[in-house]
């Protein structure tokens, strides 16, 4: 086989190699949301309870996706979890934006949501969210749930022999 | 009775001494390869040449399978999916599954038959006809001038021949899932963006295929090169190149699966 064929077969198939590699980061994986990253700033909202939340997991306002969790870590004095939000520069927020962790779904991964406040100001980088909600931990909603039925039922059992 | 008790712990025993001394040498061999691959490097025309070889030969079949597979993800997992009312996610499925696991595996199983094959018996037959020996003589070292290129040129066209088989089995599952059964567009290629990660899934993929294509390349050169220098010694080598690439494909799958896709 001719020499020159050869090294033109072999360039062909490293740059379809290459190519499919791209293909495989552009249009299957979520390359082009992991890389412009350039543009981002970050916030920190503190949370009672977390619940299953996790790093990666998006920021959404009104649905749309505006950033990212980029880190979870206890905070050692209070006790609560501090969550780093990275955003994107494009979306700006006032200063009494609330978020709450949510759930996408009954089974769905949970993500942090975003309520827009009222005012003038806006978040900046490094800015601690005032207002925030924690998870739903399906347990303690249970449990509570549990314990009222139980305080109703037993409220209900003791009121009539004390009315009369 | 005795005896033959005896011969069988004897039997045992030679295996084990034998089978560490071959690991042994094999490290050796290996050690030696990457030391001499400069001089492989310097004259990169030969690795081209065992690209053209490895690499683009086995095109065909590797992009054929990887459609096949893509496709037939694609109906499995439509009838499964489907009862879940979430036939939306078979992007999703098709997409991780081939990036994580059956691109780089059924691409590196299938690079050992294909190309593994084929550098065991060329380099068992040149040391069989004593073309390494006449090397030697020259003053040509066999492992700079014959087994590096080999291996070198191996150890590219894996990653890239797993990334192509991936990338067909995608377009195969789209192929069946959307154009053919129906599933909306739009919801096969956001969920799959959504859910394929590039470091976590791509990156850790083609990090896999690598791994696989080393593995491989260094058992077919090294069974060539311990081939004994018969015709039967060298239809040996190749069949052993082919079954112990396969277990080590699958078990360093094992590991690095464990490694990179599990604990967070």
């Amino acid at each position: 086989m001719n020499r020159i064929l050869m090294d033109l077969w072999v360039g062909i198939f490293v740059v379809a190699g290459i190519g499919a590699i791209l293909v495989l980061a552009l249009r299957v994986g979520n390359a082009s949301a992991t890389f412009d990253v350039a543009d981002t700033y970050t916030v920190y909202g503190d949370f009672e309870n977390i619940g299953g939340l996790k790093v990666r997991a998006p920021v959404k306002s009104a649905g749309v996706v505006v950033g990212r969790v980029a880190n979870i870590q206890l905070n050692r004095q209070t006790y609560k979890a501090r969550a780093s939000l990275v955003i994107d520069k494009r979306y700006q927020f006032p200063a009494d934006t609330s978020a709450a962790i949510l759930t996408a779904g009954l089974l769905g991964e949970q993500y942090v949501g975003f309520d827009a406040g009222g005012d003038t100001e806006s978040l900046k980088d490094g800015s601690v969210l005032q207002i925030t909600q924690s998870a739903i931990v399906l347990e303690r909603l249970i449990s509570q749930f549990l314990f009222n039925k139980a305080a109703e039922g037993s409220a209900d059992s003791k009121q009539p022999p004390e009315t009369p | 009775m005795l005896k033959s008790l005896l011969g069988g712990f004897s039997t045992i025993g030679r295996h084990v001494i034998d089978g560490t001394w071959r690991l042994g040498y094999a490290t050796r061999f290996f050690a030696l390869l990457l030391l001499r691959s400069g001089l492989s490097f310097a004259r990169f025309g030969l690795v081209v040449r065992k690209v053209y070889f490895s690499g683009v030969l086995s095109l065909i079949i590797i992009l054929v399978s990887g459609l096949f597979v893509g496709m037939v993800l694609g109906l499995q997992g439509y009838e499964t999916l489907v009862r879940y009312g979430s036939a939306e996610a078979l992007g999703t499925l098709v997409a991780l599954s081939l990036v994580r696991e059956l691109g780089p595996v059924v691409a590196a199983l299938l690079f050992a038959s294909r190309a593994g094959s084929a550098i065991t018996a060329e380099i068992g037959l040149m040391k069989a006809t004593e073309q390494l020996s006449a090397m030697e003589v020259m003053a040509v070292d066999p492992i700079a001038r014959v087994v590096g290129p080999h291996f070198w040129g191996a150890v590219i066209s894996m990653p890239l021949l797993a990334a192509l088989f991936s990338a067909v089995g995608v377009f195969g599952g789209w192929l069946i899932g959307v154009v053919l059964i129906g599933v909306d567009d739009g919801a096969f290629w956001s969920q799959m963006q959504a859910a394929v990660d590039f470091r976590h899934d791509i990156l850790n993929g083609v990090i896999k295929s690598a791994v696989f294509g080393v593995a491989v390349a260094a058992i077919a050169t090294f069974e060539g090169f311990d081939a004994p220098p018969t015709a039967e010694g060298v239809s040996g080598a190749t069949t052993r190149t082919v079954v112990t690439s396969a277990l080590a494909i699958l078990a360093l799958d094992f590991v690095l699966t464990a490694f990179m896709f599990t604990g967070q």
